[in-house]
């Protein structure tokens, strides 16, 4: 183990912990003993019909220990390699540049032995983009990680936009990388300032008002049934049972994975710890935030609560221990804290909101009391939503793409839609039926702000 | 800083519109279709409830195809786009009308597609893609030669303007 982590010095190929495929089969393990209880409580010998499954783990835990065989990385430059599979070779190669965000995840198997998972967030369109290394101890995955984030710095290189060249200039063909290693190192150390917290207590009773209302409705279904059909089948008890256990279970993972939530802010980004029995810790260099969106919920509204989510560019995909590109970044809070994060994240003031014009009521009469939206030169703000009220601050600099809508009954009332669309699968600041000659007007002005912004940006 | 009147991109000049021959490609495959459905409706109506009913069945058909050319009509002189020094502009739509403008710089990539009726009719679509799943910004019906100026135009343009995430 304290090999491991000095080669993670040197500029060789390093393989993964060799405690990983045991790890990695564990859960499997886990998983199946789980059925096997479950089959004996339900009685009798059919313990014996997964017996099979156990074969298939076994399988599977051989298929680990080739897959760590056969698996290493190293870090040279400004690229992160991995190279992996038996029969496929397949060599990744994750540019420094391109890291939109890089998690630490601890499952709680691995926590025992002291190990950590690293998953390297890129900017592509396919899930295979992400790098991962499962599993480091807990040190070089500290070690690894502040040395790409410092290689990814704006601060050290001058340009943000360009950062693959000067990421190659800082080191220099003949430079000893150890010396880079113990600088990342220091600035891992530079204490970080934490900016939030959740309470567990809040977190508990957000979770339950949502649970409680949900069984409720669960109660008025059952009570409509049972008067409507007063004999109703064991078969549909059975599933309500399973559903109501659904219920509990979601209740208990948000708990769960938010539990002790910290927001700390980092030199190299905001840094984002979480977890009950597996842990999460996520770093986002702030410049990568894409879009920042608080939602509020009706059942929260009479306790003033909200949740702030960041949008990061990547692929959509959903992993256990880590969301996807929409994280939190407060899972549960009042409204103050929410919009102090915000700022923190965008460095700026939000601009003023104006309602859309009056004759927008007939388009959208459910959602009307929350349209919103403005913009200055920086970024723009849009409040949507009928019964959730979603706000979305989008920086101008990050804009991909601005499209602008007229169905046939906006065009009657002389409205129209602007969305102003961010990296990513849905992210999108909404202008909801604003009137169709602001509306235009807005398309060139976003399109000729965005471009200063980002020139502005890159200087 | 030009003003752009994006609803009357009919009259615009330095707009440009997909090839004409997109126009005939949409009429072929309405006649064709409508041809199919006009024999299928009139021959199965005609055996099942006699001649009289066939045959206002498969007239039926027909006004249907006359009407979705109609559609198509307005669907095809919809289209427009226009290359500004920064971005390229899409308009499009009848009913709803949609106008994306996506700058240079955010391109991803473009793609160049051309299914087998469009070959017939020596045509090609353009796509942009941009690290946003929601850009739409498609050009369908443009000439070969046209959509191969357009791609390398905008990648040239895309490269020399490119801006990070």
């Amino acid at each position: 183990m304290t090999e491991a982590s000095s080669e993670a010095d040197t500029e060789s190929w390093h393989r993964l912990h060799p405690l990983s495929p045991l790890i990695q089969a564990g859960r499997l393990l886990a998983g199946l003993f789980a059925l096997l209880a479950v089959a004996l409580v339900q009685g009798g010998g059919g313990y014996r019909s997964h017996l099979p499954d156990l074969l298939v783990v076994i399988v599977l835990a051989f298929a680990a220990l080739v897959r760590w065989l056969v698996t290493r990385w190293r870090l040279d430059g400004s690229t992160l390699r991995i190279e992996t599979g038996l029969l496929r070779r397949d060599s990744q190669q994750l540019p420094v540049a391109r890291i939109q965000a890089i998690d630490v995840v601890r499952p709680f198997l691995a926590r025992v032995f002291g190990l950590a998972e690293l998953r390297i967030r890129l900017a592509g369109s396919s899930t295979k983009a992400d790098g991962r290394l499962a599993y480091l101890t807990e040190q070089q995955a500290a070690t690894v990680r502040a040395m790409l984030l410092a290689a990814h710095q704006p601060s050290q290189l001058g340009q943000p936009g360009q950062l693959a060249q000067p990421a190659a200039v800082t080191h220099a063909p003949g430079e000893p990388t150890p010396a880079l290693a113990q600088a990342a190192l220091a600035q891992a150390e530079l204490p970080e300032r934490p900016v939030s917290q959740v309470p567990l207590g809040r977190l508990v009773a957000a979770s339950v008002v949502m649970a409680v209302v949900q069984f409720a409705a669960l109660g008025v279904v059952i009570a409509v049934v049972a008067t409507v059909a007063p004999r109703v089948p064991t078969s549909l008890l059975g599933t309500l049972a399973v559903y109501m256990f659904g219920l509990v279970t979601a209740a208990w993972r948000r708990v769960s994975q938010n539990f002790g939530f910290t927001v700390a802010l980092a030199p190299d980004g905001l840094r984002i710890r979480r977890g009950l029995l597996g842990t999460v810790a996520e770093t986002l260099p702030v410049h990568r935030v894409q879009a920042v969106r608080m939602v509020q919920p009706v059942l929260w509204r009479p306790f003033g609560w909200c949740r702030l989510q960041v949008d990061v560019a990547g692929s959509g995909r959903k992993d256990e221990g880590s969301r996807d590109t929409r994280k939190e970044l407060l899972p549960v809070g009042p409204r103050m804290e929410a919009e102090y994060l915000a700022q923190l994240v965008l460095r700026h003031q939000a601009p003023q909101l104006d309602k859309p014009p009056r004759t927008a009521k007939f388009k959208a009469p459910f959602s009307y009391h929350f349209l919103a939206a403005g913009h200055d030169d920086v970024m723009a703000v849009t409040t949507t939503g009928r019964l959730t009220k979603t706000t979305v601050w989008l920086r101008l600099e990050k804009l991909q793409s601005i499209r602008l809508v007229q169905g046939p009954v906006q065009r009657g009332l002389r409205l129209a839609t602007v969305h102003a669309d961010a990296a990513g699968r849905r992210v999108h600041a909404t202008f909801r039926d604003r009137p169709a000659d602001e509306a235009r007007e807005l398309l060139d002005e976003l399109a000729i702000l965005s471009r200063t912004a980002r020139q502005t940006r890159q200087i | 800083m030009c003003t752009l009147l994006v609803m009357q991109v009919n009259t615009g000049t330095d707009w440009a519109k997909p090839s004409a021959r997109l126009w005939r490609l949409r009429l072929t495959e309405v006649a064709v279709l409508g041809g199919f459905a006009a024999v299928a409706v009139g021959v199965a109506a005609g055996i099942g409830a006699g001649s009289g009913i066939g045959l206002a069945g498969a007239l039926a058909s027909l006004a249907a195809a006359g009407v979705a050319a109609f559609y198509l009509r307005n669907r095809y002189r919809s289209w427009a786009y226009r290359e500004r020094a920064e971005d390229l502009i899409v308009a499009r739509g009848v009913l709803v009308r949609r106008v994306s403008v996506v700058p240079y710089g955010r391109m991803q990539f473009v793609e160049v597609t051309a299914g087998p009726a469009e070959r017939l009719f020596r045509l090609a679509t353009v796509q942009l893609h941009t690290a946003a799943a929601a850009s739409d910004a498609r050009i369908p019906g443009l000439e070969r030669e046209e959509a191969a100026r357009l791609r390398d135009r905008l990648a040239m343009l895309g490269e020399a303007k490119a801006a990070g995430l």
